[in-house]
């Protein structure tokens, strides 16, 4: 019997696989498990693993080359069998195809790379379900990677056909466990996620109202897809400014940027609106009660964000500590796809760029994002009508409206204004 | 001599669906095999057995025809008789094996055969010729296993008034009389047939209860129906050395401190199975057995010695003919090197053929207890099942017991009529890790038996609809 070697959905969003390397060359002797290949995904390398044992009678697309998810890429076969179907079979991408391929992702990278605004490349892995892989797992399978809150789809099976069964999903929760504990070496390529922020007892689904699906609908219609609108708010960064000085003068363990004031203020402002914290998931909206905070990352590939998790639980500190230390990981190209998947709300910040405010487009199914500017010195009027000289900040918050309405909205950046403005709030 | 890519040492369900699935491989397959094709289960197990069984049960409805308008007069009843067509139906069965030997190009090698080195197989035909042939892949040893007495208490098998269910099998008459010793499947099903055919049978158990290794329920239940059918059961017997009479057997049973002689017309030994290893040059060919006298095999059923492998009975428990069938399919693809599914050791179903029948597949409690697993018991009786009720066949439930948290079917027990037709629902869901919310999902036709096992699922998670 012949197992048949495809390109793999790798990480979650993984439409196409570069294939970097062969690992084994034709006519080496495979078994289930073993490494055949590098494959370089939309966000990382990773190993692409036999599912059979057997001859690997033949590599259908040279090292270099790009593939689509599900595409044959080789053979595993009885040394002798006859293999002539299916490697004549028209599953193997033309070369053409592959140009169109990498063709079309090259643009999608250089759009992405100009337009650092759109984090949608890394569109959660709760609920993009890609519609043409579909998985197989078994109904236990599902059940106890449910509850334990593994993605199914990052699992590798053993079963028939490579379908998903309980034992996979045991094995999965075990490595997940060898992995924090004494790092013991993970049997598959592709690694769990590990517990809490996915489902479970952390959001509670709320069907639509009729008026909302009305409202979904008529506003879908009007702008597209997202019936996106924005509001703009402009904070006094002079408090936060003092903090930022006084925590500095403490010495170097407690420095902190404006940044990571602002996201502790953004985490701690979610809390009191879970109405902003949310997914739109077509039938029902998700309303979070943890915070998983994704904070957009340019990289020389692109555009990634990173997630911090259960963000409204961690300090100023913790918060400033993870935030570096994922960017670096971004930038590396370090990031694991649990890193990436998951959140719940991001932000955008190109201060740094000198940009005084934009608009920043939201990471569906996450019902907003909000864009941070360039903070600057400006002259206002002051309290006794003289001039004063205020740091000030703009952002903008870009609402799903489908989710959020107006009101909700500028509830929600009049609450993050007085934590900002405010910032001895955050830490009381 | 002659050269296979393969040759099976037995031709019983583990060899010859090993053989069968080899040539559909495309292999040169030879199978040694003294008597008929088919072994123990088609000659003297599974399939007369049954056979008499169906006889046992026409014999109880016909019985019972007055309360449903057919009254049936003068009725007698002829264990002769009833033999000779489950001899028949063997021999059908057998030629059924040779018919599709011969479709599939395997060669009979009618006879013995001793392990020779080198992957090679003596052969001594029935004609007393012996020549030695050759396997280029493998030697599969499948000889399978044999009533072995209990010689320590003197129950050597005399084949005139101590037997196996071998000589049972071609009795002319029932006897007056009869114990039967061991309340395992095969002894409660031949205990099931002669308390039809009118014997005054007594089942001995050394265990405390019938059926042992079922769950206790379903023990509890056969042990009602068998004593209100007049089947006399005495468990936890320890049995003192036998004294043989000109034609009887007195056994001495001591239960619970009491002891008495117990004097029988027959005595049916159904305890205990030995592997069938000796006079198959095991030692010549270097194939080393375990501690209980099984064939010692690895999870590719392979043995010590190179190119030798061991399937079925003699490669150890559960000594089941489909277990066996299932490992000839495996080993065939193992030695072809096709891609292979390793046998699911814990997914095999148990099926007893008495009436009320019994199956079961997976974990008794006692089993789920013992592991500490948290479970939930549903539990649906065929009294209160319309399929049942119109057939009069009232007896027994269907009991499933299930993961506490996420519904795994853990294991599941029916006692009923048709239960070892009914356990493979449970089978199939099993196997394919479906959960009772699958089974209660799947629709099931009205009336039917198996609406029974949707109430005992039903019934697991609290929501039983008609009891």
């Amino acid at each position: 019997m012949s197992t048949k070697v495809l390109m793999e959905a790798l990480s979650p969003t993984m439409e196409e696989g570069r294939l970097v390397k062969w690992l084994k060359a034709e006519g080496d002797v495979i078994k289930a498990g073993d490494v055949l290949a590098e494959v370089e995904t939309d966000k990382a390398v990773m190993e692409l693993v036999a599912r059979g044992d057997g001859v690997l009678r033949k590599h259908l697309i040279p090292e270099g080359t790009t593939a689509p998810v599900s595409s044959l890429v080789g053979i595993i076969a009885g040394a002798d069998e006859d293999i002539s179907a299916l490697a004549g079979g028209g599953a193997a991408p033309s070369p053409a195809a592959n140009e169109t391929a990498t063709a079309t992702a090259s643009t999608q990278r250089t759009q992405s790379a100009q337009s650092t605004v759109s984090p949608v490349s890394a569109a959660s892995a709760l609920n993009a379900v890609p519609s043409d892989t579909r998985v197989t797992a078994s109904p236990l399978a599902r059940r106890i990677a449910g509850d334990a809150g593994l993605d199914i789809r990052n699992i590798q099976g053993s079963g028939p056909a490579g379908r998903i069964i309980k034992r996979d999903v045991e094995a999965a929760l075990k490595t997940g466990e060898g992995r924090s504990g004494t790092g013991a070496a993970p049997a598959v390529s592709h690694v769990p996620r590990p517990t809490s922020h996915i489902p479970g007892e952390t959001f509670r689904d709320e069907p639509l109202t009729q008026i909302r699906k009305t409202i979904a609908r008529r506003l879908a219609e009007s702008i597209g897809p997202i019936p996106t609108f924005y509001l703009t708010a402009e904070f006094d960064l002079s408090r936060a400014a003092e903090l930022r000085n006084a925590a500095a003068e403490l010495g170097d363990a407690y420095k902190v940027s404006f940044n990571d004031i602002i996201l502790k203020a953004v985490a701690t402002a979610l809390t009191q609106h879970p109405e902003v914290n949310a997914h739109w998931l077509g039938d029902t909206i998700r309303y979070f009660n943890t915070v998983h905070l994704g904070m957009a990352v340019a990289t020389d590939d692109g555009l990634i964000v990173p997630v911090i998790f259960d963000a409204q639980t961690k300090g100023m500190s913790q918060i400033s500590a993870e935030a570096k230390g994922l960017a670096k990981k971004a930038r590396d190209r370090k990031l694991k796809p649990e890193e990436f998947t998951g959140s719940t709300f991001s932000v955008s910040n190109l201060g740094m760029m000198q940009i005084d405010q934009f608009t920043a487009i939201i990471n569906p199914p996450e019902a907003a994002i909000l864009a941070i500017g360039a903070i600057e010195d400006k002259v206002v009027v002051g309290a006794n009508g003289g001039f004063e000289v205020k740091k000030k900040l703009r952002v903008t918050m870009s609402c799903d409206h489908r989710v959020i309405d107006g009101a909700v909205g500028a509830t929600f950046l009049q609450t993050l204004r007085r934590l900002i403005e405010n910032p001895l709030l955050l830490v009381m | 001599m002659a050269q296979f890519d393969i040759i099976f040492i037995g031709g019983g369900p583990a060899g010859y669906v090993g053989a069968l699935r080899s040539a559909q491989l495309g292999l040169n397959v030879a199978v040694v095999e003294r008597e008929g094709l088919g072994g123990t289960c088609v000659l003297w197990g599974c399939i007369p057995a049954k056979a008499l069984l169906e006889a046992a049960s026409i014999a109880q409805k016909v019985a019972k025809g007055k309360e449903f308008g057919v009254t049936a007069e003068k009725v007698t009843l002829d264990y002769g008789v009833a033999m000779k067509r489950s001899r028949a139906v063997s021999a059908q069965n057998s030629k059924g094996v040779e018919f599709l030997f011969k479709k599939n190009k395997i060669t009979w090698l009618k006879g013995t055969g001793t392990l020779a080195p080198n992957k090679s197989v003596k052969f001594t035909g029935v004609d007393g010729k012996t020549e030695t042939h050759t396997a280029t892949k493998g030697v599969v040893i499948a000889t399978g296993s044999r009533v072995k007495g209990l010689p320590q208490i003197g129950l050597e098998l005399d084949k005139q008034h101590i037997l196996s269910s071998d000589e049972a099998l071609t009795l002319d008459k029932a006897p007056a009389t009869m114990a039967v010793i061991g309340a395992g499947a095969v002894g409660c099903e031949f205990a099931d047939v002669f308390n039809a055919f009118g014997s005054k049978v007594t089942l001995l158990e050394v265990m405390p209860r019938i059926l042992p290794v079922e769950d206790e329920d379903c023990s509890v239940e056969l042990t009602k129906a068998f004593k209100k059918r007049g089947i006399e059961i005495i468990t936890g017997a320890k049995l003192g050395t036998v004294k043989k009479g000109k034609n009887t057997v007195t056994i001495p049973v001591e239960v619970g401190g009491e002891k008495k002689d117990m004097t029988f017309d027959l005595v049916l030994v159904a305890a205990g199975r030995a592997p069938n290893i000796e006079n198959i040059g095991l030692k010549e060919g270097g194939v080393a057995t375990t501690e209980r006298g099984f064939i010692k095999i690895n999870d590719k059923f392979e043995t010590s010695a190179k190119g030798v492998y061991a399937i079925g009975d003699v490669a150890g428990p559960p000594m089941l003919a489909h277990k066996g069938s299932r490992e000839g399919h495996v080993v065939a693809d193992i030695i072809a090197g096709v891609h292979h599914h390793p046998v699911n050791y814990g997914n095999i179903p148990n099926a007893t053929y008495c009436h009320p029948e019994v199956a079961s597949i997976g974990l008794t409690e006692a089993q789920c207890k013992e592991k500490g697993l948290k479970y939930k018991v549903g539990k649906f009786p065929f009294s209160a099942n319309g399929r049942a009720r119109t057939s009069g066949e009232t007896e027994g439930f269907v009991k499933v017991i299930r993961d506490e948290k996420f519904g795994e079917i853990l294991g599941a027990h029916i006692i009923g009529a048709h239960a070892t037709e009914l356990i493979h629902e449970f089978a199939v869901a099993r196997e394919n890790e479906y959960t009772v919310e699958e089974i209660d999902l799947a629709i099931h036709a009205h009336p039917t038996l198996s609406e029974a096992i949707a109430e005992a699922v039903l019934d697991s998670m609290g929501k039983m609809l008609h009891a």
